[in-house]
């Protein structure tokens, strides 16, 4: 079957390409019904990338959060409208050690072959996840980046010491909100201080027990544990700040990406024994505790829904510019273009 | 109950000097047919597909339609087509009502077998606005100016162009409607209304548009055939 792929080709210009779909293989085939923009497809657009990177990278359809109906199944595990999430991380190896995100062998949608906007998409059975047609489809489109969370969450609690009386989230964006409503859903007794730099943004941490704002925490002030969702050029003075705000021995989860190198300041990690890890993308495993906690908690559902912002109909090309061009105008929240090709 | 029909009655007059007809030549080295069901395969709102085929291909029509589908394949009527596109899609209604009789919800989704590029949409939207319109065609909004002439030699007028679209397929009908107003054609009628949009526009039906794609164009000449092999080996250019 001709399947319809929409590439990105440079920034800014996306272009239609045809790819013949095999009806004879073994995969389900997934009409994209709710696709939603990450930062890192934000960069692509802009070319916000080095020349280099972008030179190889491009043409590639750009999204890797995203959920769809199944078309088809040659295998009838799934029905012909059953909704389902795509997981953008696919795995060609198997290792009893290593999660399926951190090999290296592991390629990723819009990352290193073509993502989500397509007319059709081919996934392996494992690489396809049920949801419930109660959960909003809009909130659920990404999915993805909540499980990415849920991931860094995970490993929290696999890798921190078990003195978890006030746990700190550096970041006030999306990653940093999503981050804390999982860990307060996960943690409900321990005390989650929010460090941003926008009381605005702050604000809608109803559930947080404090927020500061990063130029102005007290000197005093200590966490147990820190979570970093800042990224970016600001990385640097995020993860030195948590150096300095944390206790001895306190785990350091690395979330935010940052394009350059970060100096920080290993002595006094080295002084307070501090264990520091990063987390990054997710798999199987992580989706599926994200969707039993959208069942378990259905509260998450409203707290996600604070962060959705444009919703934008596609039906032609002009649409994912106009998607693309909103969701870079926006100042935080979620653009989900309501994928209708 | 809705209906695939695939008109593949062409036997390819103006493809030039080929041995097949141009339903059956390749793009990506599968036939052009192949791809076109495959779009339909897609929906499971259909009751069963028919793919229409002059005589002599039927056998090959549906050993092609076992070598690329398999199983799949096997479950796609073939059946002969007649020797006017209208005949043809007659052929088809009369097949559904021998075997699963017409009522007024009986709804056939008509389909050039030579547009593999249509999109799941275009499809959904044709069985959508169908079911609630009765009838409805897929179409383009024109994008070079058409102009009008009585003789072929002078200009008679240039309609607004902001007002032409031009037509592809699917077209969608109720089965009973259209074989009802057909039957009232008269022979001449029928020699000049080609098309079966046309039948219910002068019957004074209502015909539904459904937005097309620029890129779901007809395989009619060589030069298409090079364009959608062309467009086909994009691929090779994704990372």
């Amino acid at each position: 079957m001709l399947n319809t792929i929409y590439r990105l080709v440079a920034p800014r210009r996306f272009e239609i390409a045809f790819q013949d779909i095999s009806l004879q293989g073994d995969e389900v085939i997934v009409r994209p019904t709710h696709l939603s923009i990450c930062h890192a497809d934000q960069r692509y657009y802009q070319g916000a990338r080095p020349a280099e990177v972008l030179a190889k990278k491009l043409p590639m359809a750009l999204i890797h959060e995203g959920i769809g109906d199944v078309v088809y199944d040659p295998q009838g595990v799934f029905k012909p409208g059953d909704s389902v999430i795509m997981i953008p991380n696919t795995p060609v190896e198997k290792d009893d050690v290593i999660a399926e995100n951190y090999l290296r062998s592991s390629k990723f949608r819009a990352s290193g072959f073509d993502g989500f906007m397509q007319e059709h998409v081919v996934l392996t059975h494992d690489r396809v996840v049920s949801l419930d047609p109660s959960i909003d489809k809009v909130i659920a489109a990404f999915t993805e980046l909540v499980s990415v969370s849920m991931h860094a969450v995970l490993r929290f609690d696999r890798f921190a010491h078990k003195r978890r009386n006030i746990v700190g989230i550096w970041g006030d964006g999306n990653l940093g909100y999503i981050t804390s409503v999982l860990f307060k859903a996960t943690f409900p007794d321990t005390q989650l201080y929010i460090f941003g730099v926008s009381e605005e943004k702050m604000s809608s941490f109803t559930f947080a027990d404090a927020t500061f704002n990063v130029d102005d925490i007290p000197e005093d002030l200590l966490v147990d544990h820190a979570f970093e969702c800042v990224g970016g050029a600001a990385s640097q003075s995020a993860i030195n700040q948590i150096i300095d705000h944390i206790q001895p021995e306190g785990t350091m989860s690395i979330l935010g990406v940052s394009e350059y190198p970060v100096p920080i300041n290993t002595r006094m990690i080295l002084e307070k024994g501090l264990r520091m890890f990063g987390s990054s993308r997710s798999g199987r495993e992580d989706f599926e505790r994200t969707v039993a906690l959208y069942q378990s908690n259905p509260e998450i559902i409203n707290y996600l829904s604070n962060i959705v912002g444009a919703q934008v109909p596609i039906r032609d090309i002009k649409d994912m510019n106009r998607a693309f061009e909103l969701d870079n105008q926006k100042n935080m929240g979620k653009t989900i273009m309501i994928w209708d090709k | 109950m809705v209906f695939g029909v695939i008109l593949a009655g062409g036997v390819g007059s103006r493809m030039g000097n080929v041995e097949k007809p141009k339903q059956f030549l390749k793009i990506g080295g599968k036939p052009i047919l192949i791809h076109t069901v495959e779009k339909f395969l897609m929906h499971d709102s259909f009751q069963e597909l028919i793919v229409l085929t002059p005589t002599e291909w039927i056998e090959h029509t549906k050993n092609l339609l076992k070598k690329y589908l398999g199983e799949e394949g096997s479950t796609v009527k073939v059946l002969k087509g007649g020797s006017t596109r209208n005949e043809t899609i007659m052929n088809s209604i009369a097949y559904i009502e021998e075997n699963y009789g017409l009522d007024d919800d009986t709804l056939i989704v008509t389909h050039d077998s030579v547009r593999p590029f249509l999109t799941y949409r275009i499809i959904e939207e044709n069985i959508k606005y169908g079911l609630q319109y009765g009838a409805c065609d897929t179409v383009i909004p024109a994008t070079d100016t058409i102009v009008h002439s009585e003789d072929g030699k002078v200009i008679t007028s240039v309609p607004d162009r902001s007002k032409m679209y031009q037509g592809q397929t699917p077209q969608t009908f109720g089965a009973k409607k259209l074989k009802e107003l057909y039957q009232s054609l008269t022979e001449e009628e029928k020699e000049i209304l080609t098309d079966a949009s046309k039948i219910f526009v002068i019957k004074g039906e209502q015909v539904y548009l459904v937005e097309g794609e620029v890129y779901n164009t007809k395989i009619t000449y060589p030069y298409d055939l090079r364009v959608a092999e062309s467009l086909l080996n994009d691929q090779k250019n994704g990372k």
